[in-house]
């Protein structure tokens, strides 16, 4: 594993705190303690506001208000439930299996910060640059279905149990599309680095236009299992409020809750930000129009994430949910055979040298 | 084709992977069941094997009070049985004490009665929609539905005083004469709703998912429909017609021109679009009825203390849900010697375990929604 730390923000961090105060090792571990802190803070908040962001889309589109009490237009209702939720009494069931119960929801949480790391969110702005950065974050980001399978297991609640299981069949039947959607797009980039992917598309044009009719094909799968992934409607049967009440967050109560919750709205952030870097150029502008300002990279990739994050959101409020061998059918007999034969269009593509990259040239 | 399978030897699954049905509870405090109907679902994994209610959870015995009240009072318990449609209700018990006194009721009052139960109707209705949507996971509908069933509880609110339960109806009339209002604001319901009702049908109908989740799912035969005693839009969805108001015309209904909504293919869609329709044919009777409401009284003087004569009196209306049957037992006192409630939620759950063994626990509450149950309409 080669870890590129020299170019970006955060390698100056490091070696301002080790090398210019001259603190060494204990310099370093500040440095890496401080940039730690800021990710929490900067995804607890991310976090919180697509909850408001939703409860908001929600509102608008059901013709309602929204929240609009704490704070002007409601901005700070979130943060006043999350802590509502943290001096919440921690209740649990006798008959639950206690350590698997309390340690279910942090494997949610973690994973979806620990995938964070890996985005480029500007040419200088990224924590962790690896060249293996999609293998990575389609692995860990696969670690949270434990947090579900345990918390629905250890509950010993049998409408948690039925939504825990729902749930492992369908994030790990969905991985599959999501894996290979993005390994479609692997073939025109020939690199797993995140930042290498943005650099093809630089010179070469965003990839879905790059890559044209197997591009929007992966695209349109990636959407749809990156949505199955999240657990939002129309997949949103692990918790299917009209049939199992709560699914496999039942028995969960105060900030215990709140990390399943958190979680769900990260890693809609993490779906968007993999589809924005892999389809939609990541921190680039389109067309080039600022790319010699620095400074709005980020903005680019936060606009474009937040495009992404409304479909999704859209999504959610106007699809009704689909049943369980539905979800099944969908993935394995519709989703899967599209996705091998996407790989193999995209392959005679990139042999014939057929892709678009030279219009931009 | 028929696969020869005898001389192959199947491994023995079952012995090796030792699967056991078990046991949930539905209920009685559970979103799906929209009230306190406790299910007993044994299932095998997501497979329902059976299906089994456990009513009484909110049985307040209105037959028995009603043994013990006058007959004008009668009409205020039964507010209380479905409660969606309340003013069909009370103009059921209304019109069986009205039978039995041979009462010549003026036209007005047929008239009002039929625009305010052809609105009850769509109340009924819009709300079914809204929560049907929410039962298979489209939160929305819920809101949309209910937009416009404020509309007509706020017409109801300015001509009866009340939202829900209606009251509006007594042995020999109406309580009250309609709104100034009332005509204008049922106009402009009318035409916002003829609007709205294609919005619905592109918020959901057309929906793949939606489309999926519906066709084919909870199949009724019509025999098993008829055996079963289903009545309304569940019976109509499997091709049974059972419109009381087609086969004993009561108030307008002689005189309006609807059609009576009939699918064959008797599965949830089918109960679906039954509704639907139901909802335009009832926006047409409103609209042949609410230019011409003919002048008069809108009561007939009943004596204070209503005294039936021996005998026995049945009287048949459709509710939003189905056939809603009163049965009343005079010994000639102020108070009836029996009362029994002929209601259609009751028959219409029979079916439940029926047409759901077999599907999955999504397809349950898909059933379980569009048989549209009211729970205090089956305890009673």
């Amino acid at each position: 594993m080669n870890i590129a730390l020299s170019t970006n923000t955060f390698a100056n961090i490091i070696s301002y705190f080790s090398e210019n105060l001259g603190w060494g090792i204990w310099g370093e571990i500040t440095a890496y303690s401080i940039i730690g802190i800021i990710y929490l803070i900067f995804f607890a908040l991310a976090g919180l506001y697509l909850v408001l962001l939703e409860r908001k889309i929600a509102a608008w589109i059901q013709l309602r208000i929204g929240p609009n009490r704490v704070g002007p237009w409601g901005i700070f209702q979130t943060i006043a439930d999350a802590l509502k939720l943290l001096s919440k009494e921690l209740t649990g069931t006798i008959k639950a299996d206690k350590l698997l119960y309390n340690l279910a929801p942090y494997f949610p949480i973690v994973a979806a910060l620990i995938s964070l790391s890996v985005f480029a969110f500007s040419k200088s702005l990224q924590a962790f640059d690896i060249n293996i950065g999609l293998f990575f974050l389609t692995a860990v980001s696969s670690v949270g279905v434990i947090g579900i399978l345990l918390g629905g297991w250890a509950s010993n609640n049998k409408y948690a149990l039925i939504g825990a299981m729902r749930s492992g069949v369908q994030i790990i039947s969905y991985e599959l599309s999501v894996g290979l959607s993005l390994l479609t797009m692997v073939l025109l980039t020939g690199s797993l680095q995140l930042s290498e992917i943005i650099e093809v598309q630089r010179t070469g044009g965003w990839l879905i236009v790059q890559g044209h009719i197997p591009a929007i094909i992966a695209f349109m799968i990636y959407m749809i299992a990156g949505t199955a992934e999240t657990n939002r409607t129309p997949f949103d049967l692990v918790e299917a409020e009209s049939e199992l009440g709560a699914g496999y967050h039942t028995e969960y109560s105060g900030m215990k809750f709140a990390y399943f919750f958190l979680a769900e709205f990260i890693n809609m952030f993490i779906i968007s930000s993999i589809a924005v870097t892999v389809f939609f150029g990541g921190w680039l502008s389109p067309f080039g129009i600022t790319d010699g300002i620095v400074w709005l990279q980020p903005l680019w990739f936060f606009i474009k994430v937040f495009i992404i994050i409304l479909l999704m959101m859209f999504f959610r409020w106007t699809f009704p949910r689909l049943r369980i061998d539905q979800i099944l059918t969908l993935e394995w007999k519709y989703l899967l055979p599209l996705n091998l034969m996407n790989i193999v269009l995209m392959a005679i593509i990139v042999w014939l040298g057929l892709d678009l990259s030279s219009l931009f040239n | 084709m028929e696969i020869e399978t005898k001389n192959i030897k199947q491994p023995n699954l079952k012995d090796r992977f030792k699967t056991e049905e078990y046991m949930i509870n539905m209920g009685p405090q559970h979103p799906a069941t929209h009230g306190v109907l406790r299910l007993i679902l044994t299932i095998d994994g997501e497979i329902i094997k059976k299906v089994e209610p456990d009513l009484g959870y909110i049985h307040r015995s209105i037959e028995k009070m009603c043994e013990r009240d006058s007959y004008q009072q009668i009409v205020h318990l039964t507010d209380r049985m479905d409660y969606l449609s309340s003013h069909i209700n009370n103009e059921a018990v209304s019109l069986a004490v009205e039978k039995a006194l041979q009462l010549e009721i003026p036209d007005r009052v047929k008239v009002i009665r039929t625009i305010i139960a052809e609105l009850t109707r769509i109340a009924s209705h819009t709300l079914w929609w809204g929560v049907f949507g929410m039962d298979i996971g489209a939160l929305t509908t819920y809101f949309y539905g209910f937009r416009d069933r404020e509309m007509i509880n706020d017409i109801f609110e300015e001509t009866c005083g009340a939202r829900l339960t209606m009251n509006y109806n007594k042995p020999g009339g109406l309580m009250f004469d309609i709104h100034p209002n009332f005509v204008n604001r049922v106009k402009d319901f009318v035409a916002h709703f003829k609007t709205k009702l294609p919005e619905y049908d592109r918020l959901l109908t057309g929906n793949i998912i939606f489309q999926k989740r519906t066709k084919g799912i909870g199949f009724l035969t019509k025999e098993d429909a008829i055996s079963f005693g289903t009545t309304g839009p569940v019976s109509r969805g499997s091709g049974v017609a059972s419109d009381i108001r087609k086969i004993h015309p009561y108030s307008a209904y002689e005189r309006v021109d609807f059609k009576q909504p009939l699918y064959h293919e008797g599965d949830n869609l089918a109960r679906y679009k039954v509704r639907i329709d139901e909802m335009w044919e009832s926006l047409s009777i409103i609209e042949q009825l609410i230019d011409n409401i003919p002048e008069g009284d809108y009561q007939v003087p009943t004596k204070a203390v209503i005294k039936l004569p021996k005998g026995e009196y049945y009287q048949r209306v459709e509710t939003a849900r189905g056939e809603l049957g009163v049965y009343i037992n005079s010994e000639g006192n102020k108070n009836p010697y029996r009362v029994k409630f002929r209601s259609p939620g009751f028959s219409n759950l029979s079916v439940l375990n029926h047409i759901s063994v077999g599907s999955k626990i999504g397809d349950l509450v898909a059933i379980m929604a569009t048989l549209d149950l009211v729970i205090p309409d089956i305890d009673r």
